[in-house]
C-alpha cells in the first residue's frame, strides 16, 4: 500500500510535466494549427541553454531567468516567425514536418555544440522528505508537482478570467469573427507561442535534474506528452492536463505491477484505445474544430 | 655523374631511416554518441592519448601510429557495417566497440578477417565462442562477478539481495552469473529487476526494490541509467547498501549523480584512483589534455593501444596475422612496458588477469578500499 502511494505521488510528479508539454501542444493546435513535433526538444534546449549560462558564470537563479527568456525567444518568436509563418501557407502536413526536421536539427546542434554525454543539472526543490498522510514522501516530487499545477493554474485563469485569455480563446476559437470584433489575432497567436516556450523552459527546468541534460531526453518527454495530448483530448487545455497525470501515472503503475520491460507499451495501448473508442479525447470536444 | 650520385645517397637515406615509413594503420570503431557516449568518448580519448605519446618516442619499430575513428551511435547494427568499413581498408589491430552487443556482433568479421579485435566488452559469453582473434582490456564478468557476489555474502553480510540490471547483453550476462553465485552462496535474491537501455524514469523500479526490503542492493546498468537510479534511490529514501560493478562508481557516474553516489560500492578491474603510480600519471596527463578526469573506459582506450604496442616489440615486426598469436599467452610487465600501467596476462581466449580493487564513493570520490591480487 505504501509502494502504490509512493507510485502515485512519482507518476503524479512525471505526469505534471507531460501535462505541461501536452499544454503546449494543445495550444499551438488551437491557435495556429502547428503539430510541433519537436516539443520534446523544445524542453531539452532550455535546460542547455541555462548550463550554458552557468558555465559562461551565471548564478543558477540568474541562469533560470536568461534560460527561459532565451526560449521564448528562441522557441516561441524565432520558431513562430522563421518556420511556422512561411511553412504555414503550404498546409498543415508540410509544417508538421518541418517541425520533425526541427526536432533532428536541434538534437544534432546540441550534441555538436555541448557534447553528446549527459550532464548533470541542479533542482531548484531541494532533497529530502516530507511527511503526508503517515508516508514519506520526497520533497523533489510534491515540488515538482506544485510547481508544474500552479503553472497550469495561472495558464488557465489566464485562459479563461482574463480579457486578454478571452481574446485568446476567440482568436483559436474563429480568428474571422475575433478580427472583425477587433481582437488582433496575430498578436495573439505569437502569445501562444510564447506562452508554450515559458511552459517547455519550466518543464525542462523541474524534469532535467531528473533525467540528465542531453541531447536526447526529448525524445520520450515528446512521445509522452503527445500521447496525454491525444488521450485528454487535443483542442482542450484541461484535457491535456488530464491526460498528461494519466499517462505520468499509468507508466509508473504498468512499471511496477504489468512489467517494467512492457511498461512502454501500456501507454500505447491506451492510446489506440482512446482512439478507438472516444477519437476526440476523455475531455476533448468533437465539434470545436473541423480541419 | 656527382649530382645523380647525391640524389642516389639522399634518397638511400630516406628509405632507410624509416623516416618517411608507412604508418601502421588503426581501425577503432566506439560509441561516440548514443547511449554509450560516456564510454565511446573516454575510449577514443585514451586511445588517442596513448598514441600521441607513442608517436612522440619515435612510434613503434621506428613507424608512426595512426588511428581512424567510426561512431557505432551505440548500435550493434550501426557498430557492424562500421566493423566491416575498417576492415575492408585492412588495419592492422581493430579496436572497440565497447558495448558487449556490439562487440558479439562485429567479432565474428574480424576474425573471418583474421584482424585482432582488442575491444572494451565485458560480456562472459565474448571470450567463450572460440574467437581467436578477440581480445579484453578489462575483465569478463565471469572474473569479476564472482567476486562481487563474495564480497556482498561475505562483508556486506547481506542475506536477502535486491539484483538490478539492464536488459541487453551487457546486463544479461552480468545478472546471470551474479545471481548464481549469490545463490551458490546462499544469499537469497528477493527481487530480480530487468530496467531498459536508456531508461530515464526509475521511479516504478525503486519503489519494487523498498518493497523488497533487501540487505543490499546490486545494481548493474550502464553509467547515465546508474546516475539516474542512485538519485531515485535516494529520492525514495532506500538506505540498503548498494553494490555494483565499475558502470556504478565511474566519474561520470559520480558527476551525473552527485551526493547521491556516496556509499555506493563497486568492484573495479581498472580505476584512476588506483593506488598505483603509473595510473596517477595517465590520470594526469589525460585531465590536462581533455580537461576532465577520466573513467576507466579511458584507462581501457590507453591500454589497447600499449597492448599494440607491447605485441609488436615482442614479435620485433609489424605483421598482423600473427599479432593475435603472440599475444595469447603473453605476459607485459609493466617495468618493461610502463604504458600497459599493471602487470597483466592475457589467456588463450584473450581473457585477462590483473590485479583488481574493491572501492567506495566517499564526499564524491572513489576511495580504494582493497586491492585484490593478480590471480596468477
Amino acid at each position: 500500500m505504501s509502494n502504490l502511494f509512493d507510485l502515485l505521488v512519482a507518476g503524479l510528479a512525471t505526469g505534471a510535466i507531460y501535462a505541461l508539454v501536452a499544454v503546449g501542444f494543445t495550444l499551438l493546435w488551437q491557435t495556429s494549427q502547428t503539430i510541433n513535433f519537436a516539443q520534446g526538444e523544445f524542453v531539452m534546449l532550455p535546460a542547455f541553454l541555462m548550463l550554458a549560462a552557468m558555465h559562461a558564470g551565471a548564478p543558477f537563479w540568474l541562469a533560470i531567468i536568461l534560460g527561459i527568456l532565451l526560449s521564448m525567444l528562441l522557441l516561441g518568436l524565432a520558431f513562430k516567425m522563421l518556420l511556422v509563418d512561411p511553412m504555414m501557407r503550404h498546409g498543415v502536413l508540410p509544417l508538421a514536418i518541418a517541425t520533425m526536421a526541427l526536432a533532428i536539427g536541434l538534437k544534432e546542434a546540441v550534441k555538436q555544440f555541448f557534447s553528446a554525454e549527459a550532464s548533470p543539472f541542479p533542482s531548484i526543490v531541494p532533497t529530502g522528505d516530507i511527511a503526508i498522510l503517515g508516508h514519506n514522501v520526497s520533497l523533489q516530487s510534491i515540488g515538482v508537482l506544485v510547481l508544474a499545477i500552479l503553472a497550469v493554474f495561472g495558464l488557465t485563469a489566464l485562459l479563461n478570467r482574463t480579457s486578454l485569455g478571452h481574446q485568446m480563446q476567440a482568436a483559436a476559437q474563429n480568428p474571422t469573427v475575433a478580427r472583425i470584433i477587433g481582437v488582433p489575432v496575430e498578436r495573439m497567436i505569437l502569445l501562444t507561442f510564447l506562452i508554450n516556450a515559458f511552459l517547455v523552459a519550466l518543464a525542462s527546468l523541474l524534469i532535467t535534474p531528473i533525467y540528465l541534460a542531453k541531447f536526447t531526453s526529448g525524445e520520450v518527454l515528446g512521445q509522452a506528452a503527445f500521447i496525454a495530448a491525444i488521450v485528454g483530448g487535443f483542442n482542450q487545455v484541461r484535457g491535456a492536463i488530464a491526460g498528461g497525470l494519466l499517462i505520468g501515472v499509468l507508466d509508473n503503475l504498468a512499471a511496477a505491477y504489468v512489467s517494467t520491460q512492457y511498461r512502454a507499451a501500456v501507454p500505447m495501448i491506451f492510446l489506440i484505445a482512446v482512439i478507438l473508442f472516444r477519437p476526440q479525447g476523455l475531455l476533448g470536444r468533437a465539434e470545436e474544430r473541423t480541419v | 655523374m656527382k649530382s645523380t650520385l647525391l640524389v642516389g645517397a639522399l634518397l638511400t637515406a630516406i628509405t632507410t631511416t624509416g623516416a618517411f615509413a608507412q604508418a601502421i594503420k588503426l581501425a577503432d570503431v566506439a560509441e561516440l554518441s548514443g547511449g554509450g557516449a560516456t564510454v565511446g568518448t573516454n575510449w577514443k580519448n585514451g586511445i588517442d592519448l596513448a598514441i600521441e605519446e607513442i608517436n612522440a618516442k619515435g612510434g613503434v619499430l621506428g613507424r608512426k601510429l595512426e588511428v581512424t575513428h567510426a561512431d557505432s551511435q551505440s548500435n550493434p547494427g550501426v557498430a557492424r557495417a562500421q566493423v566491416q568499413k575498417a576492415l575492408d581498408a585492412e588495419p592492422y589491430v581493430l579496436l572497440g566497440p565497447g558495448y558487449s552487443g556490439s562487440v558479439k556482433v562485429t567479432a565474428p568479421l574480424a576474425a573471418e578477417a583474421g584482424i585482432a579485435q582488442i575491444m572494451g566488452g565485458e560480456a562472459a559469453e565474448l571470450t567463450q565462442a572460440g574467437n581467436k582473434f578477440l581480445f579484453r582490456t578489462s575483465f569478463g564478468q565471469q572474473s569479476s562477478m564472482p567476486k562481487v557476489a563474495k564480497y556482498i555474502h561475505d562483508d556486506m553480510k547481506a542475506k536477502s539481495v535486491a539484483v538490478v540490471w539492464v536488459n541487453n547483453d551487457f546486463g544479461r550476462g552480468g545478472r546471470d552469473v551474479v545471481v548464481k553465485e549469490l545463490d551458490r552462496l546462499g544469499s537469497k535474491v528477493v527481487a530480480d529487476l530487468s530496467t531498459e537501455a536508456g531508461q530515464a524514469d526509475f521511479a516504478a523500479d525503486v519503489g519494487k526494490i523498498k518493497a523488497a526490503n533487501p540487505d543490499a542492493v546490486f545494481v548493474y546498468l550502464n553509467e547515465e541509467e546508474s546516475a539516474r537510479i542512485l538519485k531515485e534511490l535516494k529520492r525514495q529514501g532506500v538506505t540498503a547498501p548498494l553494490m555494483g560493478e565499475t558502470t556504478l562508481i565511474g566519474q561520470k557516474v559520480i558527476e551525473l549523480a552527485g551526493d547521491a553516489a556516496n556509499g555506493a560500492r563497486g568492484h573495479v578491474g581498472l580505476t584512476t584512483d588506483a593506488p598505483v603510480d603509473l595510473i596517477k600519471t595517465f590520470r594526469d596527463k589525460f585531465a590536462k589534455k581533455y580537461n576532465y578526469v577520466p573513467d576507466h573506459n579511458g584507462l581501457k582506450g590507453y591500454l589497447a593501444v600499449y597492448m599494440v604496442k607491447a605485441t609488436t616489440d615482442k614479435m620485433g615486426k609489424v605483421d598482423s596475422k600473427a599479432f593475435a598469436d603472440t599475444l595469447h599467452g603473453l605476459t607485459i610487465k609493466a617495468a618493461d612496458e610502463p604504458g600497459i600501467l599493471m602487470d597483466v596476462t592475457f589467456s588463450d581466449t584473450g581473457d585477462i588477469d590483473r590485479q583488481s580493487f574493491l572501492v567506495e564513493v566517499v564526499e564524491g570520490k572513489q576511495v580504494v578500499k582493497q586491492v585484490l591480487p593478480k590471480v596468477k
